[in-house]
C-alpha cells in the first residue's frame, strides 16, 4: 500500500515539475503572431499554386498583413480573385483596385499537321529535357515541344493535350490565370492576358524569330512579319521578324479584322467568328 | 607500377576504341566551312568582318566579347560570303560566319615549319596574352577559356597541373592519337602551362588502355624535370574533372566548388597542345583532331585532323560508304555527347568525336518500374542517389528534396542510367533537376 503512494507521489511531482516547466517555456518562448494572419489564410484557397509570387497561400497572407497602401496594390490573389481581395481588404482596412482577371493563351499553333516532326525524339518525354537537347519535335525553334510539361504543372486541370493537333489546349473556364504553365514551358510560350469583354482577345499564336520564307518552311501557320497587322492598328509592333499585338488592343474592334488580314492564320481571335 | 582511380562508384564500360591503332589524317577542306562566334562557355564573340571580306587561315574573325569569351580565327583562306543564323547540330539557331574557301594561304605570322622549339622565352604575361590570342578553349568538351584557367584568382595557389589524357568515353581516340604522335609538343606545353601558373611540375595521367601513348610518354619525361606519367585505371568516368584529381591528388573538390580550391589546375592534353601551338608557333587554335567512329554504320574509322567549321558530313561521307544505315549521329562520346539533328553542322573546337550508330544501337530501350536495386547508387562517382533524383521529379519537381539530394554536384556522366537495369533515363532527371534548380536563382 505504501509503496503505491510513494510512487503516486513521485511520478506526480515529476509531472507536476515538468508541467510548470513547459508552461513557463512555453510563456517564454512563444511565437507572437499577428492573428490577422490566421484570419486571412482562411479567406485564402489554400491550394498553394504560387500564382500570386509568393511561396504559398501562408505567405501571402503575412505579405497583406506586412503590407503599407502601396505594396497591398501589388498583391493580388490570382484563384480568389477580386471577391476574396475584397474581403481581406476589408479585413485590413485597404482599398481593392480593380484587376482584370487574366487567362492563359498559347503562342503557338505548330500542331503535329501544321509543324510536322522532323526527327523522332526518342529521350525522356519532357520538353524542358527535349528543348535543352535539341529544338522540338518540328524543327521551329521557338515551337511546342508537345510533351506537356505544361499539363502536369497545372493544378487546375485547365489544360490538356489534344490527341489530334498534339498541343495543349487551355479550359478557359478552368483557367484561372496562376501562371503555372508560363513558369515551366521550356519555349515561354505561355502568356497571362486579360480575359476581355465578354471572353474576346486577339494574339499572335507565335513566337517565331526567323525570316518569313525559314518559318514557314517549319510551320504552315507562322507569323512572317508580313507589316498587314501593323497597318491595322498602329498599336502593333513588328520586331526581330515577329508581331505582337499588346492586350491593350481593342479584341472587339480589330480582333475579326486582324484574324481576317493574316494570310498565314497566326493571329488567333476567340470572339465570334461571324459579323 | 601503381595504377590511380577514384575511389567511389564508377563503371567499366565497353570502349569500342575502333580508330586507337590509327594515325592522325588531315581531312582536307571543304568547298565552305560554318564558323560559330560561339564555340565556348560564355558571351559570343564580336563579329569583326563583314559579307566580302578576304581572309586567310588564322585571321581573327572575332573578338573575345567580355572577360568569359574567347577569339575566333578562320580556319581557311578564302571569302566571307554570308553572316547569319544557321541551324546548328541541336537545332537552333546560331550566328555563323561563311566562308567559301579559295587555296589555302596562312597568315604570315604563323610559324609552319615541322621543327620543335624546345626554348620557353615568353614571360608569363605574354603566356597569358598568347592564349587569350589564339582564342584557346578547353578542348575536353566543355570548352571553358584556358586564359580564365590559368590567371589564378586573388589569394589561391596552384600546387598541381595535371594533363588529362584520360579520354574514358567509349568510341573516342582522338587524345589518344595526339599523345602518340605530338607526345614532346604536349610536354612543352605542360611546360608552358607551369610557368604561367607559377608552379614546377606537370602531371600527364593517362589510361591503362592506352599503352602506346603511355610507353612514348614515359620515354620522354624522362628528358623533361618535373613532367610525370600517372597511369590510371580504366574506369568510368576516370577523366572527369574531379574523378582525375581525387585520383592523383587524393583530394576532394569541394561541393560546388572549383579545381582550384584543391590548389589543383587539369587541362586537357589537346590543351596543352593548342597551348604549345599558339605560344611557340604562333597558330591560333582553328583545326583539332576528331575521331569519326561508331558501330557497323562505318566502314573507316578515323582520326581526323579537321578545320574548325567543316560540316560534319564532309568528314562522314569519306568514313561512311552506305549513309542509309546511319540511325543516329552523335557529336561528343557515347556516353555525353548529344544526338544530332543536322548532319550538316559543324565541328567546333569542342568537337571531339562524331560517332555514327546504326538504328538498331539508337533505340532506347522502354523504361520500366524501378525495382529499389541501388545499381545507381553504387555506380555513381559523385556519392549522390540518383533514383531519388527521379523520384523527387516525378514528384512534381519537389526543389527542396533536389536541394537535400545535391542535384547540383551531379557531373552528368551517365554511369546511373548505364547501369539501370529497369532503363530509367535517371541521366536526364538529374538534368532535369538541375535545370530547375538553376530556374530558382
Amino acid at each position: 500500500m505504501n509503496a503505491i503512494v510513494i510512487n503516486i507521489l513521485i511520478v506526480g511531482g515529476i509531472s507536476f515539475f515538468s508541467a510548470i516547466i513547459l508552461y513557463w517555456v512555453s510563456q517564454k518562448f512563444s511565437v507572437r503572431e499577428n492573428p490577422k494572419i490566421k484570419k486571412i489564410e482562411s479567406l485564402l484557397p489554400n491550394v498553394n499554386c504560387g500564382g500570386c509570387g509568393k511561396a504559398g497561400c501562408r505567405d501571402f497572407a503575412q505579405s497583406c498583413v506586412k503590407a503599407d497602401k502601396e505594396t497591398f496594390a501589388k498583391l493580388y490573389c490570382t484563384v480568389g480573385g477580386q471577391t476574396v481581395m475584397e474581403k481581406i481588404g476589408r479585413e485590413l482596412g485597404f482599398e481593392v483596385a480593380e484587376h482584370e482577371a487574366l487567362v492563359a493563351v498559347l503562342r503557338c499553333n505548330g500542331t503535329c499537321e501544321n509543324a510536322p516532326s522532323k526527327f523522332e525524339y526518342v529521350g525522356l518525354k519532357s520538353c524542358r529535357m527535349a528543348a535543352r537537347i535539341t529544338t522540338s519535335q518540328s524543327e521551329c525553334p521557338t515551337g511546342c515541344v508537345r510533351f506537356g510539361d505544361c499539363v502536369k504543372a497545372c493544378k487546375f486541370g485547365a489544360l490538356k493535350l489534344s490527341k489530334e493537333t498534339g498541343m495543349p489546349v487551355v479550359d478557359t473556364d478552368k483557367c484561372i490565370g496562376c501562371g503555372a504553365c508560363v513558369r515551366i514551358c521550356p519555349k515561354q510560350l505561355f502568356e497571362l492576358r486579360p480575359r476581355g469583354k465578354n471572353n474576346e482577345r486577339v494574339y499572335v499564336a507565335c513566337r517565331n524569330t526567323q525570316k518569313g520564307a525559314e518559318a514557314r518552311k517549319n510551320c504552315k501557320v507562322a507569323c512572317i512579319a508580313c507589316q498587314k497587322c501593323a497597318k491595322i492598328c498602329n498599336e502593333i509592333k513588328i520586331e526581330n521578324n515577329l508581331s505582337y499585338i499588346p492586350s491593350s488592343v481593342d479584341a472587339q474592334k480589330y480582333g475579326k479584322q486582324l484574324a481576317d488580314a493574316c494570310p498565314t492564320g497566326a493571329i488567333h481571335y476567340t470572339g465570334k467568328k461571324e459579323g | 607500377m601503381k595504377k590511380y582511380t577514384f575511389p567511389l562508384g564508377g563503371i567499366h564500360i565497353n570502349k569500342h576504341k575502333r580508330s586507337s591503332g590509327l594515325a592522325i589524317i588531315p581531312a582536307g577542306l571543304p568547298e565552305t566551312v560554318y564558323i560559330p562566334i560561339r564555340q565556348h562557355i560564355g558571351s559570343p564573340a564580336k563579329i569583326l568582318v563583314k559579307k566580302g571580306d578576304k581572309v586567310k587561315v588564322g585571321t581573327l574573325l572575332a573578338d573575345a566579347d567580355g572577360v568569359v569569351s574567347a577569339d575566333i580565327h578562320s580556319s581557311v583562306s578564302g571569302e566571307v560570303i554570308k553572316i547569319d543564323d544557321i541551324i546548328d547540330d541541336s537545332g537552333y539557331p546560331s550566328t555563323m560566319i561563311v566562308i567559301k574557301v579559295e587555296g589555302d594561304d596562312y597568315e604570315p605570322s604563323i610559324d609552319r615549319s615541322p621543327d620543335i622549339i624546345r626554348d620557353i622565352k615568353d614571360d608569363k604575361e605574354t603566356i597569358i596574352k598568347k592564349i587569350q590570342a589564339s582564342g584557346i578553349v578547353g578542348m575536353g568538351g566543355a570548352g571553358f577559356p584556358t586564359p580564365i584557367k590559368v590567371t589564378l584568382p586573388k589569394g589561391k595557389k596552384a600546387e598541381y597541373l595535371i594533363l588529362n589524357g584520360i579520354e574514358c568515353e567509349a568510341y573516342l581516340t582522338a587524345d589518344d592519337r595526339l599523345m602518340v604522335e605530338k607526345a614532346e609538343e604536349i610536354i612543352i606545353g605542360a611546360k608552358i602551362l607551369n610557368k604561367a601558373l607559377g608552379i614546377q611540375n606537370a602531371i600527364i595521367a593517362i589510361d591503362e588502355n592506352k599503352p602506346e601513348a603511355i610507353k612514348v610518354l614515359s620515354e620522354l619525361t624522362r628528358r623533361y624535370v618535373g613532367v610525370n606519367v600517372r597511369v590510371c585505371k580504366s574506369k568510368y568516368p576516370q577523366g572527369a574533372e574531379k574523378q582525375l584529381i581525387k585520383a592523383i591528388t587524393g583530394r576532394e573538390v569541394p561541393s560546388r566548388g572549383l579545381p582550384i580550391d584543391v590548389g589543383c589546375v587539369v587541362q586537357n592534353v589537346g590543351t596543352a597542345y593548342a597551348v604549345y601551338e599558339a605560344v611557340q608557333k604562333n597558330k591560333p587554335l582553328f583545326e583539332r583532331v576528331v575521331t569519326v567512329s561508331g558501330d557497323d554504320a562505318v566502314d573507316n574509322p578515323a582520326n581526323y585532323l579537321v578545320r574548325v567549321g567543316t560540316p560534319a558530313s564532309f568528314l562522314i561521307k569519306r568514313s561512311c560508304s552506305d549513309t542509309s544505315r546511319i540511325g543516329k549521329i552523335i557529336f561528343g562520346g557515347a556516353m555525353m555527347g548529344t544526338a544530332a539533328v543536322n548532319s550538316d553542322a559543324p565541328i567546333t573546337k569542342l568537337t571531339s568525336g562524331v560517332l555514327l550508330l546504326n538504328d538498331l544501337d539508337a533505340q532506347k530501350p522502354q523504361e520500366t518500374a524501378c525495382i529499389r536495386c541501388g545499381k545507381c547508387v553504387e555506380a555513381c562517382p559523385m556519392g549522390l542517389r540518383p533514383f531519388a533524383i527521379a523520384s523527387a521529379i516525378k514528384n512534381n519537381d519537389d526543389l527542396n528534396e533536389l536541394r537535400r539530394l545535391h542535384t547540383l554536384d551531379c557531373i552528368e556522366c551517365g554511369s546511373c542510367a548505364y547501369t539501370c537495369p529497369a532503363k530509367i533515363p535517371l541521366l536526364d532527371y538529374c538534368k532535369l533537376g538541375k535545370i530547375e534548380l538553376r530556374k530558382q536563382k
